[in-house]
């Protein structure tokens, strides 16, 4: 059979959501993928597939059928009296709104991998508000870009050649040219490196900086310190002075803002400054959210229930309040007697002291591939790679949501259907309410 | 034994095998820890060298490398299960636990990096 090549296929890694891969299908299968980064493209090239749903006995995994692995899935949830349903991210929404119902037939707690990541962001934002515009009006507009706390060269390769610095737009015609970037981070990385000014600060003083940021921009620099976690004044003033008078600028925050210290007052912090800059020009902010759909994740669930993650639906109804809700919360508190993981993977991505106590409770992993959370994990369900093998809807990290195409077939079984067996299995073990 | 400030976060190498965790080449991404050369020679490691780096929350040891863009007394561990070894597990009361910037000793040892398996193992003991 002769090659067929699938053009604009929406990239299934990080929340760029890059629309315009190319995939080379012979025979069925992809022989290659072009355009996309090297993120994207071991993604959709697949590797080791999760051959066969299994279940652990003795130790060690046995291969069984879907049959087998939805029944004691279901026995597992229907049974528990604190279950944890945790991931969401690399899937589509439609797998995410199936999630949700069956959280809350269960009463379970559901959460996602933003509470590992941008979950700071979202707190932030629900604080102070949500600045933000489209990665195309970046394109055509900004002339300053702020990095602050991310590295895209190696997070998210092309955000820079495709949305804000080298690309040209309708009214930034030169491209890199017409624009000027900065990247405040604590080391020297790979995008500090390829922007125009690298600004080294100490780590965990992002909220002294967004303070003293504003301090200047009101006008009352003579306040100010000579040196704020590491950066002198005048540069602090230079930076002011760059952003005041640019036309449309954009401040683009990574996990150094939600990983360390004040987390999600540095986000309400640095809105803030957004928003007092709006009084001398147009400026924005957009969270650089890593996961494929984890953006679409938080739209999902919000919309089905009024929070975007950590929910605890053991009340009856959604209640929402993380450091007591988010995964790592009730993990570490040794609340949670079962897990599913889907889409997701706790086992590489969680601290150790939480894994230990996966460790000891049924762990129900659904996941095209393995990773360490099928080490952990009692039953193993592999599904279709969703924007591979799966259509459906996922959201960029600027909020636009993206229908993504399904390039081959597949004989595995999709995160939807898996949900959708297991959910209607645990109504009838929970007697049909 | 050396203090220093322990960051975590993503790379090129680990990003590209997101997937693919229970290979050599994540083993090769992740299972590292890069200082800046002063930082190599005041511990006396070399490129390459198994050190060990403890926290408050256990130890877990990597191959040490290279990146004179880290300052001097910090290191940095790609995110994954190796780091995760050793990151302050608390939550700041927003659900997210402590990634970067957590306090930590290093120094060079003739102790074995474990593979992926061994590490998470570990768990399955208690």
């Amino acid at each position: 059979m002769a090659a067929e090549t699938v053009s604009n296929v929406v990239c299934p890694l990080c929340g760029c959501l890059c629309d315009d891969i190319e995939v080379i299908v012979e025979d069925g299968k992809i022989s290659n993928v072009k355009k996309a980064c090297p993120l994207g493209k071991n993604k959709i090239m697949g590797h080791d597939r999760i051959k066969a749903p299994m279940i652990r006995e003795n130790g060690e995994f046995k291969e069984v059928s879907y049959d087998d692995v939805i029944e004691k899935s279901a026995q597992i949830l229907a049974q528990a009296k604190r279950p944890l349903l945790y991931g969401w991210a690399s899937l589509i929404c439609e797998a995410q709104r199936k999630g949700v119902e069956l959280a809350e037939e269960i009463g379970a707690l559901i959460d996602t991998t933003a509470s590992v990541c941008h979950g700071s962001t979202v707190v932030g934002v629900q604080g102070r508000g949500a600045p933000g515009c489209t990665l195309g009006e970046i394109k055509n507009r900004a002339d300053l870009v702020i990095y602050w706390g991310c590295n895209p060269q190696e997070a998210h390769p092309r955000h820079r050649a495709r949305y804000a610095h080298s690309v040209k737009g309708m009214y930034r015609p030169n491209g890199k040219n017409d624009r000027k970037v900065f990247v405040i981070d604590v080391r020297e990385t790979k995008t500090a490196k390829v922007a125009d000014e690298f600004v080294k600060i100490d780590p965990g003083y992002d909220y002294m900086a967004f303070s003293a940021l504003r301090t200047i921009l009101a006008g009352h620099a003579d306040v100010v310190p000579d040196t704020v976690g590491g950066v002198a004044k005048e540069k602090l003033v230079e930076m002011v002075d760059a952003m005041k008078s640019c036309e449309f600028g954009v401040i683009f925050g990574g996990m150094g803002l939600t990983h360390t210290r004040c987390r999600y007052k540095n986000l309400e912090n640095v809105i803030s400054l957004v928003d007092e800059l709006n009084a001398h020009t147009k400026f924005t902010l957009i969270p650089m959210r890593g996961h494929y759909n984890v953006n679409g994740s938080g739209h999902t669930l919000a919309w089905l229930t009024g929070y975007p993650f950590a929910i605890d639906f053991s009340r009856g109804y959604a209640w929402y309040n993380p450091g007591e809700t988010a995964s790592n919360d009730v993990l570490l508190r040794r609340e949670v007697d079962a897990m599913m993981a889907i889409a997701g993977d706790p086992g590489a991505h969680f601290p150790g002291e939480s894994l230990r106590h996966m460790a000891k409770i049924p762990l129900i992993q659904i996941d095209p591939y393995a990773n360490p959370t099928t080490e952990l994990a009692d039953i193993v369900i592999p599904t279709a790679v969703s924007g591979v093998e799966v259509d459906g809807t996922a959201y960029r990290m600027d909020g636009v949501p993206i229908r993504t195409r399904k390039v081959v077939e597949t004989e595995y079984l999709t995160d939807e259907e898996v949900l959708e067996r297991i959910l209607t299995r645990v109504r009838e073990l929970k007697g049909g309410n | 034994m050396k203090e220093v400030i322990l960051i975590t976060g993503r790379t090129l190498k680990q990003g590209s095998n997101l997937e693919n965790k229970m290979s050599d080449a994540y083993f090769d991404a992740a299972a590292r820890c890069e200082m800046n050369e002063n930082l190599l020679t005041r511990i006396g490691a070399s490129v390459g060298d198994a050190v060990k780096v403890s926290t408050r929350f256990g130890e877990v040891v990597v191959n040490a490398e290279k990146d004179d863009g880290l300052p001097d007394g910090h290191i940095f561990i790609p995110m994954g299960p190796w780091a995760n070894a050793i990151v302050d597990p608390d939550t700041g009361g927003v659900g997210t636990p402590t990634f970067k910037g957590v306090p930590a000793n290093i120094e060079k040892t003739d102790e074995a990096v474990l593979s992926v398996k061994d590490l998470i193992a570990r768990y399955r003991e208690g």
